[in-house]
């Protein structure tokens, strides 16, 4: 028993020996699961390639009797589109994917919305850069609680404009707690306001996110770069996930989401803001399809108080560094052992 | 042996479709119920689960809610095989294919309710082990496949076997048996703790996140699922020549009595740590039985459960009452509804509210869940129907193989 104890202590303890003072123990987590990641891939990849194989053949055969019978009444794009319909659906996990599936299946993306909605999008499939690990501060003194974090996230994600989904929540809070418990998400008057202040919230991309383990078929993971994602296509919609969020920050699919289509951001990522579909979860995703090109996220840009900083943490030049090292920052429900890469501070 | 079993599946066929009006009427109106409730999916397939209660606060709703009943339900069989074949109680013996029926039944409802709520249902391959991805066993949900369907099929192989040898004249034999009603007792315990664990490991919501849940949703199961059993064995013996002993009903009421009277025990420790000195995390609790604010939608249902649950216990407390069936069978029914509303809503809805950041949003089901919900039931109780009908006409020797044929 003793020992037990004691050994988690020294786990803990881990925590202060790596290169980034913030963040250390998680290094090992990511480490561990992509190995353990990559003996199932191993393990698995025989199965799933015949298997697909199988799959692609049929296909291939079902596409080309529909030609056949019924060449003149179905155009070619009908029959391009059930085709890539087809090969969709039985395509994999996107972590166990080879960069050669994934550069498929984004190419088959592009080409259904090309079909379905005459829109030419371009999603991207790029991978985290090496060496980063991107981390949010939100500045309380400043947030003034516009709103237009709100707004630009809507914009730039694609989210459903019918439900009005939104990934980030801003809480109106009263002078005296900063529990966001205590604070009143649906304010609706104009700001800023005596005695109130401001918090946002969003997903906090936990360096131990309990959102990762609970998903039943692994559609949902934290990526090298600390972003955690998921793979629409491979979600089932079981919402476990979005009950295992301390933070609220997880979004289904109830209907199918509507974007007009002239609204709609071409510039896609997989992993990030492409059209999602009815029946599966999003979230916030620190904007893949700009933050991997060395963009801020949307929300960062759109503020107009200054009051959000985003960066990679583990550049000991960057911004979010800094304040990490010298304000006093704090984070959510610390006690729950998530790690949020999120920090909150005043000045 | 292959043409022996097929020859097996046609006649338990034939005998299923042969009975009385009253089996007919029954059946008629069990598939009413389940067509109504394929119209009602359908629609949910067509718009997605907007049509039911549920948004991103309340996540789980009436679904869930059944199927983490019955899973109670499905593991309560134990409670007769137990008996049965480890204690080699004769007189459970006879009853033993009745608790595996219900645990089939109960199981298919669980599977079916679970692909309710799923929002991609036609995803559902990617958990298959091999072509899909199983997340196993990092994730609760994964062992809950896991271990369901692993019950699924012990409790179909038992009692196939046992009663294709019955049906061909020959006496089972035990080893080949035996094994099998081994794992499946443990197995009982394991797809309740796994379920109790699903909730029970989410720290983000302290409702569920705490270690009595598991032993809690045990002992609420064998009050439940037995008293379902006795229930149905006063069914059987009102409409067939089974002779149900009066030992064994005695005995499954005294395993009714003590497994309730140990939930109310945990239900009391539960409120006292809730109530004597509340927390922030307490709110989900004073949702449930006082309402908080404007907000009390679950208040009526848990005071029901209560009442109904004490009412219950003590009326089968009572030597004199529970050896009466003037009592016993009334106290078996309102247990029974005090357990689904203690077990279903009362314990998945409040965990939903308020949400983790606060915000108190209600659930109200719809009319497309309800009838979805009462579609998978009729089905769980039409295989009930005809396995206990199958089990019962093979036992006593009413249908065996014809001698001339083969
Ligand atoms: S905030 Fe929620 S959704 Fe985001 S990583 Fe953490 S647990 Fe997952
Ligand atoms: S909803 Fe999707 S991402 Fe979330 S746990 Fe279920 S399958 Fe995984």
């Amino acid at each position: 028993m003793r020992n037990f104890i004691s050994n988690l202590f020294k786990h803990n303890k881990k925590t202060s020996s790596s290169q980034c003072p913030v963040f250390s123990q998680d290094k090992t987590t990511t480490r561990v699961d992509e190995e353990k990641g990559a003996k199932q891939i191993l393990d698995k990849k025989q199965n799933r390639r015949s298997f697909l194989k199988g799959m692609t053949a049929t296909a291939g055969a079902g596409a080309s009797l529909m030609a056949v019978g019924a060449s003149n009444l179905i155009d070619k794009d009908a029959k391009e589109k059930a085709a890539l319909k087809w090969e969709e659906f039985f395509k994999g996990n996107y972590r166990v994917m080879t960069e050669d599936e994934k550069k498929a299946t984004v190419k088959r993306l592009e080409e259904l919305s090309r079909i379905n909605n005459n829109q030419n999008v371009s999603i991207s499939a790029d991978a985290p850069l090496e060496g980063v690990l991107f981390g949010y501060a939100f500045n309380i003194s400043k947030c003034q609680g516009y709103g237009d974090c709100i707004e630009a996230c809507i914009e730039e994600n694609n989210l459903d404009r019918k439900s009005n989904m939104q990934y980030i929540k801003m809480f109106e809070m009263d002078h005296g707690k900063l529990n966001v418990e205590s604070g009143d998400a649906a304010y609706f008057h104009q700001v800023p306001k005596d005695d109130k202040f401001y918090i946002g919230t969003q997903c906090m991309h936990c360096e131990n996110p309990p959102c990762v383990p609970v998903c039943p078929t692994g559609a949902t993971w934290k990526e090298k770069d600390g972003i955690v994602v998921v793979d629409y296509d491979w979600c089932i919609g079981c919402r476990y996930c979005e009950a295992a969020c301390p933070y609220w920050a997880r979004r289904f699919n109830w209907a199918e989401p509507e974007v007009p289509k002239e609204k709609e951001n071409k510039n896609q990522h997989y992993l990030g803001n492409r059209k999602k579909m009815k029946g599966v979860m999003e979230k916030c995703t620190f904007c893949v399809q700009r933050t991997r090109k060395g963009q801020e996220p949307a929300c960062v840009e759109a503020c107009p108080t200054g009051a959000r900083v985003f960066g990679n943490i583990l550049d000991p030049n960057s911004e979010i560094r800094y304040i990490i090292e010298n304000k006093k920052v704090f984070r959510l429900k610390e006690e729950l052992g998530t790690e949020p890469k999120f920090w909150y501070y005043m000045d | 042996m292959v043409r022996n079993f097929i020859h097996f599946c046609s006649d338990s066929f034939k005998y299923s479709l042969s009975g009385k009006n009253l089996y007919h009427v029954w059946m008629g109106t069990l598939t009413f119920f389940m067509i109504v409730g394929a119209f009602f999916y359908s629609k949910q397939v067509t718009h997605g689960l907007v049509v039911t209660g549920m948004n991103d606060y309340v996540s789980w709703g009436l679904y869930i809610s059944n199927f983490t009943f019955l899973v109670g339900l499905a593991a309560a069989a134990v409670m007769l095989v137990l008996p049965a074949y480890i204690f080699s109680d004769k007189d459970f013996h006879n009853i033993v294919l009745i608790g595996e029926g219900v645990a089939v039944g109960a199981l298919l409802m669980c599977l079916a309710f679970v692909t309710a709520d799923m929002g991609g249902p036609e995803r559902a391959w990617h958990l298959l082990p091999g072509i899909g991805y199983f997340n196993w066993p990092e994730s609760m949900l994964a062992w809950d496949v896991l271990v369901l369907n692993g019950y699924l099929a012990l409790n179909l192989f038992v009692p196939m076997y046992i009663l294709f040898q019955r049906w061909q004249g020959k006496t089972p034999n035990k080893k080949v048996y035996l094994p099998f009603v081994f794992l499946s007792i443990f197995w009982a315990f394991g797809i309740h703790l796994v379920t109790a664990f699903l909730y029970a490991g989410l720290p983000a919501r302290p409702f569920w996140n705490n270690a009595l849940l598991g032993p809690r949703f045990l002992a609420s199961a064998f009050a439940g699922g037995p008293a379902f059993i006795l229930l149905l064995l006063g069914v059987v013996k009102k409409f067939s020549n089974f002779k149900v002993d009066a030992q064994i009903k005695s005995k499954l009421a005294l395993i009714i009595t003590v497994a309730a009277q140990i939930n109310l025990i945990m239900l009391g420790s539960e409120i006292f740590k809730e109530f004597y000195t509340p927390t922030e995390h307490s709110i989900s609790a004073f949702y449930l039985f006082f309402g908080v604010g404007e907000h009390n939608a679950l208040v009526p249902w848990i005071w029901t459960s209560i009442t109904l649950n004490i009412i219950a216990t003590v009326t089968l407390t009572i030597h004199k009452f529970r050896s009466n069936p003037k009592f016993l069978y009334p106290s078996c029914v309102i247990l029974f509804i005090a357990i689904w509303i203690d077990k279903g809503m009362g314990l998945v809805i409040p965990g939903f509210i308020p949400s983790p950041l606060g915000e108190f949003v209600e659930y109200q089901p719809t009319l497309v869940e309800v009838a979805v919900s009462l579609g998978i039931w009729a089905f769980g109780l039409f295989v009930l129907s005809v396995l206990v009908r199958l089990g019962f006409a093979i036992e006593q020797g009413y249908l065996r193989k014809n001698q001339n044929s083969n």
